[in-house]
């Protein structure tokens, strides 16, 4: 024999952003702080190493924030002009940053003066970073080369002279101590191999480059640039994996998630989107006040930060997850009591007999069950019920429609409990998706409480709030009537063959519906 | 299986129920039929257990004989013929040697219970004609009549009357319903009675839902009842238990009740028995019931109220909205089935295979309600999806419209539910096909609606990086001019769609969506429409209600033949190029098998049955057969089923397999192939076509076709739609042209036309009459009817071709 079968919910699509894992993770940071710099925060870096400190570079400034702090722990202004680029090492405890006037200094992470100067690049320089081997600084600026430098001596060791444009961005390998890479104006991105003295790789992007990001294996090489976000698999010499097209406005900067997983690009139209690595899809994406120019994470994912074109940093820390533990926890059963008779061994003669499973019902399916129908109907109107799954309600009321018994179940009620119905009514009376079902209970109801009208204050307002919904909305379809008859009109005239435009009608004009007495 | 109560063996083991001509005998335990008892020639009426013998079994049936039968092996053992229609068969044992019946006298409506006494003979054959009068003016139903305390007293009720008769005293006592007649009490109508097995006491079931138990009813006066009041709606049956300590009762709500001690109180229920409850038998050991339900299904429920076993029989249903259909997989039956559910029958072993429940809610059994009603369903893809579209209508403005799409799961080896559609379209969708073609990448449903509209659904990939999930979406969305959407069909190869909008055929390509080509007949609405199959491809039928079959040739876009036919159903064979129509006459209905190919039919089956046919399906055989006569080859590789206005299901056979192989008796018989269930029919023997009526007909359609000839021009050019006529200008002089040109041949040609027909009417009635003496032997007369089929046809093809030619040269050059 079947069992009582559960009144089916009606569901609708939900609108709006689809709640996935990644969006619950990235959306799990606090209100960003706002940290006002002199310009335009050009570079954002972390430091590998604990406490995890990051160099903001802005104007002519390098601060080091710490990680709560909201005033910078050490400044350094010694520059003419604009600085670039501050980078740390890999240990930490060196900073590199390149500057307007061609210059690249060397930073000591305590100190305040500069370690070393390298001096060689006739333009600004606007990529400095460390190679693997923490010895040797790459560097390539707007006089169209790239220049390898050594730290312990403080000389040029090498210039690659190959890009036909400004170069604005490159990292290095974190493997291989001799290979790096740089994007550059001219559209290309060009892998360098200090051994060779030339380029080993290049790729076309085909837009201006204004960011490459290597992944931690080296095998895969991101590049953005104009609108596009390219990945390229280098093991198969500089082949284009994917190119993604998710802004609408230049991509300025890109960034890998600590796990590897997610990639984070940041662009001009002021949103970050979160990639995932595997599918390349746009798994989330973050709004911001201001075109974005920097972007980093910190270990573990635990902080963003976003530096933007009006010189406002945001920082956004994660939630912590502690809070959870500290609700008092209810004693539970022991476990012997779960596993009880479970573990026995069926002897030989022994009949097993399963205890057939208990159906979960919903209450109010336990009182359609027992044809309890004026008391499900108050389950579901309640307050709670109705404010956060309209849909449970309107699904009662078709069943008990179905049933044929709506009418008995809504009458009998006092003022409050009328008032309550009323309530839901006026609230979702409009929605076209609930319009069917919502009518003919307001039909019915006024069938019912028309002798009655009058005696109760709260109930006339009510159901004259009613009437002047239903007015406007009468007046609202005749509206879309008029406009789709205009653009019907306009479809006619213009006689091309371009199919049939999809016009939204909303929920079809109401019948004529009722005239609210009073 | 519920026409009368099942009755249990002694001991429990076997159930017995009356299936049509049948008796069947279930296993209580295993739900499986063990025997079959063949013999009665008409509708078995009654069984009761032979009280002298526990392994034996008398039957009655409508053939006025009562067969005693050895149920354990099957065995006929002996046959009384009593001569008269026995309605129902009563045994007492305290009456040894007699058994009672219902039998009817001469008035049609006046019953008379009866005992018959069945001689001691041993032979085989016995004439039992001696009948003695018990009670007169009595109920057809068996569960009008009870017989109790061991057989002293008989209690029949009818209407308000409830009248007991007393074996020894030879008296009737009649007690009325004193308030029967006053109007709040209008429903308290008897509807059954059951007597306690002990005590004397007898229940009674009403109209309104009451159960009344009556005592001291040996005197006149003095009798007293109590009421017993739970059913809302009547008391369809009752029984005592065997040591009378409860009673049980069912009715629509399809709830078995318990009553305990009688008592108002202590009651027990069994709810959600699926269906109204129509019997209610228990098992002379007393440890076993059973229920009959109106959806064919018998339940055995144990003592303690819990359902053990079910025997479910294809469910009859008050309508079949959705159509035979052949699920590709299991090669079954499907059709609709319980309230809400589609079921699964194998035609090879007349069993269910599973109910799938569509509309999964809660079923109210009440009357009045208008029910959630499942309409359409279409298989597609090879039996991977099920696409059902089910409809609740309460007002005109009211239209509750849901369309489902099951997915076959390999693992549960069953259907699982993919994606729901609210309101797919704005008014009740009319048909729905799939594309079948077998290269298709992409699984493709069409819906057509009266809304105007067809709609084209498509399986698409909705998985991301979370979860991998397929659904269905909407993809194109077309209409011609807000005509309604009457048919839909794609072409074998899936290249072509064809949906029909009111009068107009209208050809899309299923790439594109694009609108191909239109074909207008303005013969009537088209109600059917298929495409021709393998080497007729390129064909397009359509069957209009004005009763036209009209044949399009798709390469030349032009109407290939036409005929007149009233087509009530068109199934084209999966396995051939054959078509079957059965259109429907004021004297029953006519099976035509043809190739598209061809107006000329392959095979004429007159009058194969009374009543209006309403769906047909071809089943294809698992083994093909080889029938060399030309005239069944189209039964090779598939057996035609079709379903009546009084759901009987019936099937296309030859007669049987010894006789196949004498190539002189090819008789065909629409005989039953399968074990049966009451909607198995015999199907009778041929009908003599009788002349005159042949000539009526003849007669009727000769009349009218002069006034179809009278202005065809004329008509054809104002009743074809305006859009689909070029401009006036270029059609006046063509207009005027071919008014002329009617006028011509109306003179000219009309009436030595219809001198000829006639004439050739007459040689062929004269070639019949002479067939008739060839064939006297054979009594073969197959092949009556096809040449004046194809007469008419032909004479109507030359008059509407000559317009055809002029109307629809512009058509062309389009």
């Amino acid at each position: 024999m079947a069992g009582y079968k559960p009144v089916a919910i009606q569901t609708y699509p939900i609108l709006g952003e689809k709640i996935t894992q990644d969006t619950l993770y990235w959306n799990n940071y606090k209100t960003p702080v706002q940290i006002k710099e002199f310009g335009a925060v050009s570079k954002v870096d972390f430091s590998p190493q604990p406490p995890y400190n990051y160099a903001v570079t802005a104007s002519s400034r390098i601060h080091i924030y710490g990680r709560y702090s909201q005033e910078p722990i050490k400044t350094f202004s010694r520059f003419k002009d604009t600085a670039y680029c501050a980078t740390f090492r890999q240990d930490g405890r060196l900073l590199v940053a390149g500057s307007e006037d061609g210059g690249v200094q060397l930073f000591d992470i305590s100190g305040r003066a500069p370690l070393r100067q390298f001096e060689g690049h006739t333009k600004a320089v606007h990529t400095v970073d460390f190679t693997a081997d923490k010895y040797h600084v790459v560097s390539g600026a707007d006089d169209y080369t790239v220049k390898l430098w050594d730290i312990p001596n403080s000389k040029e060791i090498l210039t690659f002279k190959e890009h036909s444009d400004y170069v604005r961005c490159g990292c290095a390998s974190k493997l291989n101590p001799d290979l790096f890479i740089t994007g550059s104006y001219d559209h290309t991105v060009k892998m360098f191999d200090a051994r060779t003295n030339t380029s080993v790789l290049s790729v076309e992007h085909g837009q201006p480059v204004e960011s490459v990001l290597l992944f931690p294996s080296g095998g895969l090489l991101v590049s953005a640039g104009g609108r596009y976000v390219k990945v390229w698999d280098m093991l198969k010499g500089g082949q284009l994996l994917v190119s993604l097209k998710n802004h609408h406005k230049t991509v300025t900067c890109l960034c890998l998630s600590s796990s590897g997983q997610r990639l984070l690009s940041g662009s001009l139209d002021r949103k970050v989107k979160v990639y995932s690595t595997t599918a390349y899809k746009v798994v989330h994406s973050f709004d911001y006040a201001a075109s974005i120019l920097s972007l980093a994470l910190a270990h573990e994912d635990e902080t963003i930060v976003v530096g933007m074109t009006n010189g406002i940093l945001s920082v956004k820390h994660r939630k912590s997850e502690a809070k959870k533990e500290s609700l008092p926890r209810r004693r539970r059963p022991a476990y012997r009591t779960f596993i009880k008779g479970k573990n026995y061994m069926k002897q030989r003669d022994d009949i097993l007999i399963n205890r057939p499973a208990k159906k979960h019902l919903e209450l109010y399916d336990r009182d359609l069950k027992h044809f309890r129908i004026s008391k499900a109907l108050d389950r579901v109107l309640d307050p709670t019920c109705t404010i956060k799954t309209p849909e449970i309600t309107v699904s009662i009321i078709k069943e008990l429609n179905r049933r044929g018994v709506l009418a008995n179940a809504l009458a009998g009620r006092d003022e409050k409990e009328i008032s309550h119905v009323l309530n839901f009514l006026i609230r979702h009376l409009s929605q076209p998706r609930f319009a069917p079902v919502l009518i003919n209970a307001a039909e019915i109801i006024i069938d019912i409480y028309l002798p009655v009208i009058g005696q109760s204050p709260v109930v006339d307002k009510k159901f004259l709030l009613l009437q002047g919904l239903v007015e406007k909305e009468i007046d609202y379809q005749r509206e879309l009537l008029e406009t789709l008859g205009m653009m019907d009109m306009l479809f006619a005239t213009m006689r091309r063959k371009e199919g049939t435009s999809v016009l939204e009608h909303t929920s079809d004009g109401f019948p004529e519906n009722k005239k609210i007495e009073s | 299986l519920n026409f009368r109560r099942a009755v249990f063996s002694a001991d429990s083991k076997y159930i017995f129920c009356v299936s049509g001509d049948f008796v069947k005998v279930y296993s209580t335990v295993t739900e499986e039929c063990v025997h079959i008892l063949h013999g009665h020639r008409n509708l078995v009426t009654g069984i009761q257990l032979n009280p002298n013998n526990h392994l034996q079994l008398y039957s009655s049936s409508l053939d006025g004989t009562i067969k005693l039968w050895d149920y354990i092996d099957g065995i006929l053992i002996k046959t009384f013929t009593v001569g008269c229609k026995l309605h129902a068969l009563f045994t007492v044992a305290q009456a040894e040697d007699s058994v009672f019946a219902i039998v009817n006298k001469e008035k049609p409506d006046i019953f008379q219970l009866v005992s018959v006494k069945l001689p001691k003979s041993s032979s085989q054959e016995v004439e039992a004609k001696e009948l003695s009068f018990v009670l007169d003016y009595i109920n057809q139903s068996p569960k009008c009549i009870a017989f109790g305390n061991e057989g002293v007293y008989v209690a029949a009720v009818r209407e308000f009357y409830l009248s007991v008769y007393f074996f020894k005293k030879k008296t009737t006592s009649r007690f009325t319903l004193s308030s029967s007649r006053n109007k709040k009490h209008a429903k308290n109508n008897f509807t059954c009675v059951a007597c306690h097995p002990t005590e004397d006491c007898i229940a009674s079931g009403h109209m309104d839902g009451k159960i009344r138990l009556w005592r001291n009813f040996y005197d006149d006066k003095k009798y007293t009842y109590t009421c017993l009041h739970w059913h809302h709606d009547m008391v369809m049956d009752l029984a005592f238990s065997v040591t009378g300590t409860s009673l049980l009762s069912g009715g629509r709500e399809s709830v078995l009740v318990e009553w305990r001690d009688a008592t108002e109180k202590n009651k027990e229920f069994l709810p959600r028995l699926g269906a109204t409850i129509e019997h209610i038998s228990v098992s002379p050991a007393g440890d076993l019931f059973c229920t009959s339900h109106s959806d064919n299904k018998i339940i055995i429920i144990h003592r303690n109220l819990e359902a053990s076993a079910v025997i479910q029989g294809l469910v009859k249903d008050r309508s079949i909205f959705t159509g035979l259909m052949i699920d590709p997989r299991t090669k079954a039956l499907v059709l609709n089935g319980k309230p809400g559910h589609l079921q699964f029958y194998s035609l090879q072993s007349d069993k269910q295979l599973y109910n799938l429940d569509i509309i999964q809610q809660e079923y109210i059994n009440d009357y009045g309600l208008i029910q959630i009603e499942l309409t359409k369903a279409a298989f597609g893809c090879f039996g991977n999806w099920l696409a059902t579209v089910e409809q609740r209508q309460e007002k005109e403005t009211e239209l509750e419209l849901q369309m489902k799409l099951w997915m076959y799961n390999k693992k549960t080896q069953g259907f699982i539910l993919n994606t729901k559609i609210n309101m797919p379209h704005e008014d009740c969708i009319t048909a729905l096909c799939f594309c079948n073609a077998e290269k298709s990448e992409q699984p493709t449903l069409v819906t057509a609606s009266k809304d105007g509209y067809f709609k084209v659904w498509i399986l698409t990939d909705d998985s991301d990086i979370y979860k991998k999930a397929v659904g269905w979406t909407c993809d194109f969305v077309g209409s011609y001019h807000k005509y309604q959407a009457t048919n839909c069909c794609f072409s074998e190869d899936g290249s072509l769609l064809a949906v029909s909008f009111e009068e107009i055929v209208t050809i899309w390509d299923s790439i594109t969506w694009e609108l191909k080509c239109t074909f207008c007949q303005r013969a009537g609405k088209i109600r059917h429409l298929c495409f021709g199959r393998l080497t007729c491809s390129k064909y397009l039928l359509g069957a209009t209600e004005n009763g036209i079959l009209c044949c399009w040739n798709l390469l030349s876009c032009a109407l290939e033949w036409n005929a007149k036919l009233n087509v009530r159903v068109m199934e084209p064979d999966p396995n051939s190029e054959n078509i079957a129509a059965i259109s429907q006459s004021s004297v029953g209905s006519d099976l035509f098998v043809f190739k598209p190919s061809e107006p000329r039919p392959l095979y004429i089956q007159k009058g194969i049955s009374r009543e209006e046919v309403q769906w047909g399906v071809f089943v294809p055989r698992d083994v093909p057969e080889s029938f060399t006569s030309e005239a069944y080859q189209w039964l090779n590789r598939s057996q035609f089923y079709f379903l009546t206005k009084s759901q009987s299901l019936l099937t296309f056979s030859t007669k049987s397999p010894e006789e196949k192989l004498t190539p002189t008796s090819k008789q065909l018989l629409a005989e039953e192939s399968l074990p049966t269930t009451p909607f198995y029919f015999i199907l009778g023997k041929h009908r003599q076509l009788q002349d005159e009526k042949l000539n009526e007909t003849l007669e009727n359609e000769l009349v009218q076709l002069p006034l179809t000839e009278n202005i065809p021009a004329v008509s054809e050019l104002l009743h074809t739609p305006a859009h689909v006529l070029p401009s006036a200008a270029f059609l006046c002089s063509m207009f005027v042209n071919s008014l002329l040109l009617s006028k011509e041949t109306k003179s000219a040609k009309e009436i030595p036309e219809d001198v000829d027909m006639e004439e050739e009417k007459e040689s062929e009635d004269s070639d019949e009459e002479n067939d008739f003496i060839e064939k006297v032997q054979d009594t073969n007369n197959t092949g009556l009817g096809e040449d004046i089929i194809h007469q008419l046809s032909k004479s109507e093809e030359k008059e509407l071709r000559k317009f055809r030619k002029i109307d629809y040269s512009w058509i062309a050059a389009l």
